[in-house]
C-alpha cells in the first residue's frame, strides 16, 4: 500500500528531525581546539542523512516511482497484531506494579486461552511452569532480582529458603 | 606448526566438561530454534543472550557460537517437513527439499542436509583456522584511521551489495548510527540525544535491546501474521539403512559440496551477503554446472546439499571478520560481538594476543559444535517431527515472556522493556514496507566504534581530514567502499526502468 510507505517515509523525517534538534545541544561543527568534530556533529550529521533518505523516499513514492507494492495490511491481520502489541503494553504497564510473577502469568492465560483458543490444560501448565521456571532460573541461579511490586511480601519466606 | 599448537591448546579448553555440556545444549537449542518457522540463528542469539550470564563469558560466546551453528542445521528441517523455511538462509533448501519430501523421500532429504551442512562447517572451520591468525596479525597494523574506514566499507558493502532498496538501507545505517551516539559524547563527556529527559537514556541504548525488539517482538508480530493456520508436517523415520544409502549418495555430491562451502564462506564473510545469499549463490552454480538442470526443483539430493554446504559455511565466514577485525559478517555475528564487549572482550586482533586462550578454544569449540550438531540432529529427527506440530501460538507465548524478562534482566531498568517493545513495533512497521534490518543492527554495534575512531584520527592529526587517504590501507578501504556506493547507481545506469533490483540473486558470486 502506497500511502502506508508514505506515512513511514515522513515518520522516519519527523523522526530525524527530532534528532537534529536533540543533536543541536553540543556543538556540531568543527572543533577547532581539539581538531575534529564536536560532540553533536555524529548523530547531527547522520540524522540529517537519514532525513534526505527517507526525503528521497517520500519523493520518489509522490512521483509515483515507488518501488514498494502489496497489500500492508489486511484487517484481520491488522485486529491480531494489535491485540497483542495491547497486551504487551498492559503487562509491561503492570510488571512494576504487580510483579512479574503476576502480569507474565495473565500475558500467558490472556495469549494462550483468549487469543490462541487452547485448552484450560495446556495455558494452566504454561502459566504456572513459567513463573516457577523463571524464578529459578533468575531469582535462584543468577541472582537477578525480578520486579514484584504489590507481591514483594509473598516472596520474603523464598528468599530466607534459597539465599 | 605453531598453528596446530594453538589448536591444540584450544581443544584442552573446549573439550572440558562444561564446553562440552555447553556445546551439546547450545546446538541442541539451536536446532529447535532454526527448526521452528519463524525463528533463526539470530532471533535464537538475541532471546537467549540475556539468558548467558549463568556461565563463564568465554563459555557464553561458545554457547552462543553453538546454537549459531544449531541453527544453521536446524534450518533445513522445516525446509524439508514443512516447506516452509525454519529460517531466512534456508530459503533455498526448500526448492528442492520440499520435492524430496513430497515424494516420500524425507529422511534422505534430511540426511542429505544434515550431512552437507557437516561438511560446509569443517571446511569452512579449517579455513577459518587457517585464515584467523594472519588475517589478525595484519589487523594489528591498524590505526584508529583504518579502523574507521573498514567499518565505512562494511556499511558501504550493504548498499552495493544488500539487494534491498538503496534508499532504505542508507536510512536503517544511519538511524542505526544515530540511535548509537545517545547517551555521554565519548570524547567530551557531555550527554547528548537524551529524549524526553529520561534518565534512561545517560547509558545508551544497548544493542541488545535493539535486537531483542527487532528480532524477538518484531519477529513475534510478523509470525502472527504469516502462520494463521499449522502447516501439515510431513513424517520422516530414519533408519540405518537409509542412513547408510544417504551417505552413500552424498559421497556422489564433493564437487558440489566443496564449491558451496567456498562461497559459503567467502560470501559470509561480507556483513551484507551473508548465509541467505551464499546459500541462493550455491543454489545457482549447482543447478548451473549440473548434467540434469531440469531435475532442479524437483527433489533432486544436489539442490540440497548445495544450500546447507552453503549456509553453515557462511556463519563460520562471519565468524572471521568479527573475531580478527572486529567488524561482524552478520547480524548474528554483530549480536556476538555486542556481547563480546559487554562481557569485557574486545574482538579484533589484539584478542588473538591477549585472550589467546578464548580464541583457540572458541575455534576449537566449532569443531566439536559441528560434530555435536550432525549427532544430534539425526538422533533427535522424530523429536523435530513432533516440535514442528507445536502450535505457533504457544512458541510465541513463550518468546514474548523471554523477551520482556530478558530485556530486564541485563540492566534491571524497565526503561529498556519499555524501548524494547517501542523497537519491536517500530521494527515490526519498518520491515513490512521493505526496511532492511541487519544494516540497523550492525550500525548500532559499530556505531561507537566508527565514531571514536574517526574523532582519535582528526585529534591526532590535528583535525587534517586528509590522514584518512594518506594512510594506504585506510585509503584502499575507502577507495573500496566509494565503488561499493556507486555501485547501485552505476547498475541503474546501465539498466534504466527495469524496475525493482532483483537484489543478490543476480550478484556475481565471487
Amino acid at each position: 500500500m502506497i500511502t502506508a510507505d508514505r506515512l513511514i517515509a515522513a515518520a522516519l523525517m519527523v523522526l530525524s528531525a527530532y534528532f537534529m534538534w536533540h543533536a543541536t545541544v553540543l556543538p556540531i561543527g568543527w572543533n577547532g581546539r581539539t581538531g575534529g568534530p564536536g560532540g553533536g556533529a555524529f548523530p547531527f550529521w547522520l540524522s540529517a542523512g537519514m532525513f534526505l533518505a527517507a526525503g528521497g523516499i517520500l519523493l520518489r513514492s509522490l512521483r509515483g516511482r515507488s518501488q514498494y507494492s502489496g497489500n500492508f495490511f489486511d484487517p484481520e491481520t491488522l485486529q491480531s497484531v494489535v491485540q497483542v502489541v495491547i497486551a504487551l503494553i498492559v503487562t509491561v504497564a503492570l510488571i512494576p506494579w504487580l510483579g512479574a510473577y503476576v502480569a507474565l502469568p495473565l500475558f500467558l492465560v490472556w495469549y494462550l486461552r483468549i487469543f490462541g483458543g487452547h485448552g484450560w490444560l495446556l495455558t494452566g501448565i504454561m502459566a504456572i511452569a513459567s513463573p516457577v521456571a523463571l524464578f529459578f532460573f533468575f531469582e535462584v541461579a543468577l541472582q537477578i532480582l525480578l520486579p514484584k511490586g504489590l507481591t514483594e511480601p509473598f516472596f520474603i519466606p523464598l528468599y530466607a529458603m534459597f539465599f | 606448526m605453531d598453528l596446530l599448537t594453538s589448536l591444540a591448546d584450544g581443544f584442552a579448553t573446549s573439550l572440558t566438561p562444561l564446553n562440552l555440556l555447553i556445546v551439546l545444549i547450545g546446538v541442541t537449542a539451536g536446532l529447535f530454534i532454526g527448526a521452528m518457522p519463524g525463528l533463526g540463528s539470530v532471533n535464537g542469539v538475541a532471546i537467549v543472550l540475556p539468558l548467558t550470564f549463568i556461565v563463564p563469558p568465554s563459555s557464553a560466546i561458545i554457547l552462543l557460537a553453538a546454537i549459531y551453528y544449531g541453527a544453521m542445521y536446524g534450518g533445513a528441517i522445516s525446509s524439508i517437513l514443512l516447506g516452509i523455511p525454519g529460517a531466512s538462509t534456508a530459503v533455498a533448501t526448500t526448492f528442492d527439499g520440499r520435492p524430496m519430501a513430497q515424494q516420500g523421500k524425507a529422511g534422505l532429504a534430511l540426511i542429505a542436509a544434515a550431512t552437507a551442512s557437516f561438511v560446509g562447517g569443517t571446511i569452512s572451520v579449517i579455513l577459518f583456522t587457517l585464515f584467523a591468525a594472519p588475517l589478525a596479525d595484519l589487523a594489528l597494523a591498524f590505526g584508529p584511521a583504518e579502523e574507521f574506514a573498514l567499518v565505512l566499507l562494511a556499511f558501504t558493502t550493504f548498499v552495493g551489495l544488500g539487494g534491498d532498496d538503496v534508499l532504505k538501507t542508507i536510512v536503517m545505517i544511519c538511524l542505526g548510527l544515530a540511535l548509537s551516539t545517545v547517551g555521554l559524547d565519548l570524547i567530551s563527556g557531555q550527554p547528548r540525544l537524551i529524549f524526553f529527559d529520561q534518565p534512561g537514556f545517560y547509558s545508551g541504548i544497548s544493542f541488545l535491546v535493539l535486537a531483542i525488539g527487532v528480532y524477538g517482538i518484531g519477529e513475534v508480530l510478523h509470525t502472527i501474521e504469516t502462520s494463521k493456520s499449522a502447516p501439515a508436517v510431513t513424517p520422516a523415520k530414519l533408519t540405518f539403512k537409509e542412513l547408510g544409502a544417504g551417505l552413500k549418495e552424498m559421497n556422489r555430491l564433493w564437487k558440489t559440496m566443496s564449491f558451496g562451502s567456498l562461497i559459503g564462506f567467502f560470501v559470509g564473510m561480507l556483513p551484507a551477503a551473508g548465509a541467505t545469499p551464499a546459500a541462493l549463490m550455491a543454489y545457482g552454480l549447482a543447478k548451473v554446472t549440473s548434467k540434469k538442470p531440469e531435475t532442479f526443483g524437483k527433489g533432486n539430493i544436489e539442490g540440497v546439499a548445495a544450500p546447507e554446504t552453503a549456509n553453515n559455511a557462511a556463519s563460520t565466514g562471519s565468524l572471521l571478520p568479527m573475531l580478527t577485525l572486529g567488524i561482524p559478517g552478520s547480524p548474528t555475528t554483530a549480536l556476538l560481538l555486542g556481547g563480546m564487549v559487554m562481557w569485557g572482550l574486545v574482538p579484533g586482533p589484539m584478542l588473538f594476543i591477549e585472550q589467546k586462550d578464548f580464541v583457540w578454544g572458541l575455534i576449537s569449540s566449532l569443531y566439536t559444535a559441528n560434530v555435536a550438531a550432525v549427532v544430534v540432529n539425526l538422533a533427535l529427527i522424530p523429536v523435530f517431527v513432533w516440535a514442528l506440530r507445536m502450535p505457533f501460538t504457544v512458541l510465541c507465548a513463550v518468546v514474548l515472556v523471554l523477551c520482556i524478562v530478558g530485556g530486564y534482566a541485563p540492566s534491571q531498568k524497565m526503561h529498556d522493556v519499555w524501548l524494547i517493545v517501542v523497537f519491536g513495533v517500530g521494527g515490526y512497521l519498518l520491515r513490512k514496507a521493505d526496511y532492511p534490518m541487519a544494516p540497523l543492527v550492525l550500525a548500532l554495534v559499530l556505531g561507537p566504534l566508527m565514531e571514536k575512531s574517526f574523532r582519535q584520527t582528526l585529534i591526532a592529526e590535528q583535525g587534517n581530514v586528509l590522514a584518512f587517504v594518506e594512510r594506504p590501507l585506510s585509503a584502499s578501504f575507502l577507495a573500496v567502499s566509494a565503488i561499493f556506493f556507486l555501485l547501485p547507481l552505476l547498475k541503474h545506469a546501465r539498466r534504466p526502468a527495469t524496475g525493482r533490483s532483483t537484489g543478490f540473486a543476480d550478484e556475481p558470486a565471487e
